[in-house]
């Protein structure tokens, strides 16, 4: 029941262009390969490369647009609105709605196809931009541009990773529960250990109180990222009650340690679930903070390399 | 109007000066005949007389001319009383009133009529306009006759702060509990679940009041019993099944106005004979209304048609035909456009003859009821090759084949395409009369095809009103049932032998038709409902697979007379027709030829069975059957293993529909990888739709349950959907990020209408964006292709990709 991925959408079709893509600049790169290291740029084939890769980076980044604003308030079908309000009851077929073909083509373009296109593209447009750099770089504008271009893509692809793997990492960790949900049930236990902890020696009690207060969720970024904590004080607190359980066998002791213990346990396993969903949710998100800000300086840097040539070339 | 009573020589005796007695009698004077208007009570239009003060009496069927000395059109009670009495004074009509007739007898050349006062009348035709009115039904439950429960409303404005329950869905009964709204608190019970009994202009008329708060209804629901209570303000406790179970009602008064039912025994008794033994059945008349009783007529109510305007234009048509003038009825004209589209045919009453002939399925009614049957429907005449309907298309319409035939094309379970010929007489859609089931085939036209389109509504009312149509149209989905498991060689009258026996039962959801290892003593088909399939492995129930309406179970046991070797159990409330192991394995017996085909093919499903039941999916399917997709028609899925936790699903959503998203994304359950959000699955028989008071929830042709501009508001919907996906939502304004806010990644903010405009909270849910060219916003909004849209038909299928 498990839907195709991006890349797969429409049977390849993306792939499949973007081969095409590729194939068409390599043979047109070794057709015109510039002779005695001349900056390749400038060649005729050179000015098509870029020209399409720069029409390439305008589709990417209008990706980003697209996703994040919904195109407009789409047509709608007001007429068949009101005459389907009253009638549907006692009404025969033979009046029934004909969806137009060419309509639904218009207006029926999914955020998946944009995906996989942008994926594509994106690959595409790492070997254009090689090839329009004819492999030379230096310290200036145009390898500012093209390094961009690498970085911006680069991101691009560990974003293809993490969208294919995390998803359903996500979903085997944290199944049916969700993070505010774990938040409660751990400041519960919390509540409870404190509560189960007060007839227990001091030492057990500390461990608790530390164990409520300092364990950490989430952070900064590379402790989101790690899921995890060094020196966790629940997990601190679980190894020592085990042993102190040998020590304290006065009494009513062990019964209550039984019972911290179980709750400890069953916080720790929570924390561990609630740091994985941080740091999984973080694996898959971070890139984009790079990403996006790259492309907009790739942008910048992309006017300023189209400038730069169309003054002083 | 003279009031005698010369007894001797009368050509024509009309009993019961009602609508059609009156207009029988003013065309006899106008004509001529010598005639007597015989009327048990004291004055004309006694039924008319007792209807309740003010009521506004509708001249339904709109479309019908009339054709009658008496003026009619509609109004109020009183006027309309007033005006016959006018037209009626200075005619030359021999009335006789508070006389009952006591007898009719059928003598050498005419009929000799005793009345109570013990005059006797000698006549040579007799025209029974009776009605109905003189046997009213009853509640038929111990009570019935406690004071307060009664089964007329004469003056509603004699009641004030009661609490009345008002019993029956029809005219009366509407109309009843309309008039008492205002000063009472009126609650309206139907035995059914839709009111497709009354006329549409009360429906119309219910719906305005039901919105306006007025009337409080319950569909669905029986009365048990009536009993009196003592020391409380209500004096009543009505004690009913309802489909939440038993309840009771206290009230002040219960007014029942079930129909009432030919007076049988005295018909009977005047040589009458009728055509079943049901109750509501109506005496067999001829086209002229003539009974088996040679110059014995019947007309109106009696005859089986309950509106004055029908009653009136009979009346005038039972004198013409008795004076042997070729009257043509007053549908003619509109029966004759329908009919002059099927080619080679002049009259009406060659359409009607052809209808008969060619329509076994309506072979039960009578010509009049054809008639009116007729008046509702749609003759089609596609040319050869035109699409009627296609598979999964929407659709409420049921369809006859009167002349020609049509292919249905199926898709069969292995992918290939089985064509089936329908021939002259048989008809198809019947699924389309089941709520909400998409159809199952595509059906194409064939060579000079004639059809007749009935809708829905129209066909309801026939199943209801004709008991042998609704046997009829089992019986024949039945032989279909039988041909697809059997196979065609079979022989008719052995097909025709195994329906005979058919039965038919209802299962609530969850109930158990039968066990993995019970004997195998049926074959089932399902009617209405859907199932799912079950087998034990290791201690565990596992869903096999699941069937909708239309399919039939249960065969594989009864061939190999084996146990059997799965659990069924009803998916939503289901009826199926179940069809007995003995005489189903009688004619096996007898026909060697069939037993061995079907053992082969038998034994070539057990192996694809085994195949299928290595279980890998049967959590999911138990899963998504738990979340109602066993009910559903159209439902949400997000494949959790794709989905990047973007929202941009609700956003779309929201963005769509005026800020609020119709269903959310976290809310839901999982199985594995695959999640179930809060969002509409479009049920079959949508709970939503029950007790919306403006009946603003409607399915469309496409298949959408929505929600139109006419809700109040009352949030009935939101608290009846089990799956929690209506919410009441106040309309934003949903803004459109500029490229700036982008890319400085400014919050937008969701800004509400101006509070005055606000109209309040409304009821919102998913509409499959109904309105929105190119379809489903969440489906379309998903970057990863993550979300996408099942019917259960289809999820079997993807299951195993």
């Amino acid at each position: 029941m498990e839907q195709p991925s991006f890349l797969a959408y429409r049977n390849y079709r993306y792939l499949k262009i973007t081969g095409l893509v590729i194939t068409a600049a390599l043979i047109a790169y070794l057709l015109a390969r510039p002779a005695g290291g001349a900056a390749y740029g400038g060649t005729i084939f050179g000015y098509a490369l870029g020209i399409a890769s720069a029409l390439i980076v305008l589709v990417l980044t209008w990706y980003g647009i697209r996703k994040r604003r919904p195109p407009k308030v789409p047509e709608r079908r007001e007429a068949d609105r009101r005459k389907f309000a009253d009638t549907d009851a006692t009404r025969c077929q033979s009046n029934r709605r004909v969806i137009n073909a060419e309509e639904s083509w218009r207006h029926g373009t999914t955020l998946q196809g944009w995906l996989s296109m942008h994926v594509y593209l994106g690959i595409a447009l790492v070997v254009l931009t090689s090839l329009h750099a004819g492999f030379r770089v230096g310290w200036n504008i145009h390898t500012l541009a093209y390094v961009l271009v690498l970085l911006v893509c680069l991101s691009g692809l560990y974003g293809t990773y993490a969208y294919l793997r995390y998803p359903r990492l996500i979903t085997e960790n944290i199944g049916e529960e969700s993070l505010d949900d774990l938040l409660l049930k751990i400041s519960e236990a919390d509540e409870l250990a404190t509560h189960r902890a007060t007839d227990l020696p001091s030492e057990v009690k500390t461990l608790v109180s530390r164990a409520c207060r300092d364990t950490r969720l989430g952070g900064k970024f590379i402790q989101q990222i790690s899921g995890r904590q060094h020196d966790c004080p629940t997990k601190l607190a679980v190894e020592r009650l085990r042993e102190l359980g040998k020590e304290l066998v006065d009494g009513d002791q062990p019964r209550l340690i039984r019972d911290l213990y179980t709750v400890l346990l069953q916080k720790q396993r929570l924390v561990d679930m609630v740091r994985k969903e941080i740091s999984l949710n973080a694996r898959m998100r971070f890139w984009l903070y790079l990403h996006a800000p790259l492309s907009i300086a790739l942008l910048a840097a992309l006017l300023a390399h189209i400038l730069t040539i169309l003054i002083y070339w | 109007m003279a009031n005698q009573s010369s007894t001797e020589g009368i050509r024509i005796a009309i009993v019961g000066a009602g609508p059609g007695g009156l207009s029988a009698a003013l065309r006899a004077a106008e004509l001529g005949i010598s005639h007597v208007l015989i009327e048990a009570a004291p004055n004309i239009a006694n039924t008319i007389r007792r209807y309740q003060k003010g009521k506004l009496v509708m001249s339904e069927p709109r479309q019908l001319p009339l054709r009658s000395s008496l003026s009619f059109t509609s109004g109020i009670r009183e006027d309309l009383l007033r005006t016959w009495q006018q037209e009626l004074a200075d005619r030359d009509i021999n009335l006789l009133t508070g006389d009952p007739v006591t007898n009719i007898q059928r003598q050498h050349d005419g009929f000799l009529i005793s009345l109570s006062s013990g005059h006797h009348l000698t006549t040579e035709c007799v025209v029974l306009a009776i009605g109905l009115q003189g046997n009213v039904r009853k509640l038929g439950v111990p009570g019935e006759t406690l004071p307060n429960v009664q089964y007329q409303l004469d003056d509603p404005d004699e009641y004030r702060s009661e609490t009345i329950a008002v019993i029956g869905g029809g005219d009366a009964g509407v109309e009843n509990a309309l008039a008492l709204t205002g000063h009472n608190r009126v609650i309206l019970l139907n035995r059914q679940e839709e009111f497709t009994t009354c006329s549409e202009a009360n429906f119309q008329r219910l719906r305005d009041a039901i919105k306006a708060g007025g009337i409080e209804t319950q569909v669905n629901t029986s009365v048990v019993r009536v009993e009196a209570i003592t020391g409380s303000d209500a004096p009543l406790s009505l004690v009913v099944q309802s489909p939440q179970g038993m309840e009771r009602i206290e009230c002040h008064r219960i007014i029942a106005r079930l129909g009432a039912t030919p007076p049988r025994r005295m018909l009977e008794g005047f040589g009458i004979r009728f055509p079943s033994d049901d109750r509501a059945a109506v005496p067999q008349l001829s086209e002229r209304y003539e009974s088996n009783v040679p110059g014995l007529y019947i007309i109106g109510a009696l005859a089986g048609y309950p509106l004055i305007k029908q009653a009136l234009n009979q009346g005038y048509e039972v004198i013409e035909y008795i004076q042997g003038n070729p009257v043509e009825p007053a549908d003619q004209g509109l029966l004759l456009a329908k009919f002059l589209r099927i080619p080679d045919l002049p009259t009406v009453t060659e359409g009607i003859d052809l209808l008969r002939a060619n329509l076994p399925l309506f072979a039960p009614l009578t010509t009049l009821q054809l008639r009116e049957f007729m008046l509702d429907s749609e003759v089609l005449t596609p040319p050869s090759g035109e699409v009627i309907f296609r598979r999964n298309d929407y659709g409420n319409s049921f369809f006859s084949l009167l002349r020609g035939a049509v292919e249905i094309h199926i898709e069969g379970q292995d992918g290939k395409k089985v064509i089936i010929k329908l021939a002259q007489g048989d008809f198809f859609g019947e699924i389309g009369l089941l709520s909400g089931r998409r159809r199952s085939a595509t059906v194409v036209a064939g060579n000079e095809c004639v059809l007749v389109e009935t809708p829905r509504r129209s066909m309801l009312k026939l199943l209801d009103a004709v008991p042998g149509v609704q046997r009829k149209l089992d019986e024949v989905a039945l032989r279909r049932v039988i041909r697809g498991c059997l196979g065609a060689s079979l022989a008719e009258s052995e097909v025709a032998h195994l329906v005979q026996a058919a039965k038919s039962r209802q299962f609530a959801v969850g109930e158990v038709i039968f066990n993995e290892g019970d004997e195998s003593d049926a074959l089932y088909m399902i009617r209405k409902g859907s199932v799912t399939v079950s087998r034990k492995s290791n201690d565990k129930e596992v869903v096999a697979a699941y069937i909708s309406a239309g399919n039939y179970f249960g065969e594989m046991g009864l061939i190999s007379k084996t146990p059997r070797t799965a659990t069924v159990r009803a998916a939503a409330p289901t009826e199926v027709i179940l069809l007995e192991a003995e005489r189903f394995n009688a004619v096996l017996d007898q026909n060697p030829s069939v037993r061995r085909e079907v053992t082969s093919r038998y034994l070539e499903g057990v192996r694809s069975k085994e195949a299928s039941t290595s279980g890998k999916n049967s959590g999911l399917i138990q899963f998504l059957m738990d979340q109602g997709v066993g009910e559903a028609t159209d439902v949400l899925l997000i494949d959790y293993s794709k989905c990047i936790r973007c929202d941009n699903c609700e956003t779309a959503c929201a963005e769509l529909h005026d800020g609020t998203s119709r269903f959310s994304r976290r809310a839901g359950q999982t199985y594995e990888q695959i999640h179930v959000p809060a969002s509409c699955r479009h049920c079959e028989h949508p709970r939503c739709m029950k007790d919306c008071p403006p009946d603003a929830i409607h399915r469309s042709i496409n298949g959408e349950v929505y929600i139109t501009d006419a809700c109040i508001g009352c949030g009935n919907c939101q608290s009846n959907c089990p799956y929690g996906v209506i919410q009441m939502a106040e309309k934003t304004q949903f803004q459109r990020p500029s490229l700036l806010h982008l890319i400085f990644g400014m919050k937008i903010k969701h800004l509400p209408q101006n509070p005055l405009a606000s109209e309040g909270k409304k009821a919102v849910k998913c509409d499959m964006c109904r309105d929105i060219i190119g379809g489903s916003a969440c489906v379309r909004a998903c970057p990863t292709g993550a979300a996408f849209r099942v019917n259960p038909e289809d999820f079997l299928t993807m299951l195993d990709k």
